[in-house]
């Protein structure tokens, strides 16, 4: 929380990856043959973007509880039975990262809605990452007017028929991702202005904006397709221009707000892999109720931390007040409370 | 959007010594709109084998929340009027970090959902000037939303007391406990 000023670390680190993709995208494009200028502003964002996401994860890596997680969780991974962690993770990663199946039981909409968003736009950064840092170009086949070619980084990884169905997907999967995002976010935006819960504690910046911005994306996106297609290129100039303002805002956004947990996300594998390792080394016992509530290297990280903040829940005989489960923390304090009630000699008043 | 018809005269004033384990407060708590059918409050036997003596805990909102601190995905934030919000949904990773470090035993790790959730006072209600849920049910009073003059006419004998003390470590929060006259803190140990 307080880890807010300029950070030395965190910005050679931000430097120096944002250095490597920029070389990544010369070579990658073969000395830039292949990078289609009209993406140019869409490069620069992105590696603007990229910076900041760094920066900002560099600097949210540094602080004391996520550091725990990085450091346990990548520790574990690497230590002991290396491939059935492997395995553990990748499972983990499959159903919490790519299908996010825990959002399901808070709300079957909910999660549908955010599994449209999250693939919408995985599926768009998968494909306009590579094509605007000229990664993947397409080409005609030689001595053919019917066939194209993909290449990716210069090499030749495909080729398809211009009126096959693999063309009409490949072409128009912006326009699905498109679509897929649009619904979610409505649903979610619909969400917003409806649940009382939650118009008491949003804010239009940090909680609409997004969805706004999201769906603003999508529409002038699509509208690019409908443009050309159906309208004879009708303001297409126009939209392109709003297209690129959108897109670009999100990019640099990512690393403030919303849209950071994107890339926060699998610190959630590692609090798993965490406790499960936890868990074969020992559970931790309330001294109050007798009952295991979590592991013993869960408190003992904690105890540490706790004085690494500044607090200092140590009793005089060495042990401490995080040695309580919940319920016994809570009733301690009923204990104590009842005690000085009874030194007052009255136990209401 | 956040609302400016919280109330800043307003306070919590909890007596657990009132506490009659009607878990009233429970069911009410269920119906805050800013968890969503899952009762946030914790009402609980302090010691069934010796004492019938139950407790009633809701968040204390502390001045230097442990909980937010100790959150390794900032999901936990504190607002202008002192209310330490409940967990960011896409932030939170359910470390439970936050459960187990919080010196009140409040957040709580919804396991399925893995995400913590814990007691916003009802900041639904709380942000347009009503009393939160739990307050407005409680028969015994062990649980009271009012005015600091309020409390102090109703109970004469007692003091409202924001301060804990843990060992070596002062925690002040946003809601009071009622304690004996003149009393200035809660020493816990
Ligand atoms: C791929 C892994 C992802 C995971 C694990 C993830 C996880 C989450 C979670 C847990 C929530 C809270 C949902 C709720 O409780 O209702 C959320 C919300 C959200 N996510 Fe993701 N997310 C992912 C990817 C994405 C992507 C790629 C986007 C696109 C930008 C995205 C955009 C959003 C938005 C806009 C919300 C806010 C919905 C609201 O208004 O409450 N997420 N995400
Ligand atoms: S009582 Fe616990 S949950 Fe509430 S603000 Fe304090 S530390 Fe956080
Ligand atoms: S359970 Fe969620 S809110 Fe609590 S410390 Fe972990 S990430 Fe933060």
């Amino acid at each position: 929380m307080k880890n807010r000023s300029y950070n030395i670390k965190a910005m050679l680190i931000a430097t120096l990856l944002s250095v490597l993709m920029v070389v990544l995208v010369f070579y990658g494009s073969r000395e830039l043959q292949n990078f289609d200028a009209a993406l140019v502003t869409y490069l620069f964002g992105t590696v603007f973007a990229f910076f900041g996401i760094v920066y900002r994860y560099t600097v949210w890596l540094q602080r004391p509880p996520t550091w725990i997680y990085f450091k346990r969780g990548v520790g574990f991974l690497f230590t002991g039975k290396i491939f059935s962690h492997f395995c553990f993770a990748v499972k983990e990663s499959v159903e919490n990262i790519a299908f996010q199946k825990f959002i399901y039981p808070r709300g079957k909409y909910r999660w549908l809605a955010h599994f449209m968003i999250a693939v919408g736009c995985t599926s768009a950064f998968l494909i306009t990452i590579p094509l605007t840092f000229g990664w993947v170009h397409f080409t005609m086949a030689p001595n053919s007017i019917s066939v194209y070619e993909a290449h990716f980084f210069g090499f030749k990884v495909m080729d398809f028929d211009l009126d096959s169905i693999m063309a009409f997907l490949t072409f128009h999967a912006l326009n699905w991702s498109s679509y897929m995002v649009i619904f979610g976010a409505g649903y979610y935006l619909r969400r917003r202005l409806t649940n009382p819960g939650l118009i008491a504690t949003q804010t239009f910046e940090s909680d609409l904006l997004p969805l706004i911005l999201l769906i603003a994306i999508s529409v002038t996106g699509l509208g690019l397709t409908y443009s050309y297609e159906f309208m004879k290129g009708l303001a297409f100039d126009f939209l392109a221009v709003l297209h690129a303002v959108t897109v670009i805002l999100f990019l640099i956004w990512i690393p403030f707000g919303k849209f950071f947990h994107i890339i926060q996300r699998p610190a959630q594998i590692a609090a798993h892999i965490y406790h499960k390792v936890g868990k074969q080394q020992g559970m931790a016992v309330c001294e109050h109720t007798g009952e295991e509530f979590t592991t013993n290297l869960h408190i003992k990280d904690l105890k540490k931390l706790t004085k690494k903040l500044g607090f200092d829940f140590d009793r005089e005989d060495g042990t401490s007040h995080l040695d309580l489960s919940p319920e016994g923390k809570r009733s301690r304090l009923a204990q104590a409370h009842l005690r000085a009630r009874q030194d007052g000699g009255n136990l209401f008043g | 959007m956040k609302y400016s018809g919280f109330n800043p005269n307003e306070e919590f004033f909890v007596d657990m010594q009132r506490c009659i384990g009607c878990k009233a407060c429970e069911m009410a708590c269920a119906e805050c709109e800013t968890n969503g059918q899952e009762p946030m409050i914790h009402v609980n036997y302090v010691d069934r084998a010796s004492t019938v003596q139950t407790t009633v805990q809701v968040c204390m909102h502390c001045e230097d929340p442990v909980c937010a601190n100790v959150c390794p995905a900032d999901a936990i934030s504190k607002d202008e009027f002192g209310i330490v919000h409940t967990a960011n949904t896409e932030r939170c990773i359910g470390c439970s970090n936050c459960v187990m470090a919080c010196p009140f035993g409040v957040p709580k790790k919804e396991e399925n959902y893995d995400l913590m959730m814990k007691c916003t006072m009802c900041y639904d209600r709380t942000s347009v000037g009503k009393k939160p849920m739990c307050a407005t049910v409680c028969p015994s009073g062990a649980l009271f939303y009012g005015t600091k003059d309020e409390i102090q006419e109703m109970r004469p004998n007692s003091t409202p007391v924001n301060t804990f003390i843990f060992g070596k470590e002062t925690v002040n929060t946003k809601v009071n406990i009622m304690m004996p006259k003149g009393s200035s803190e809660l020493v816990i140990f």
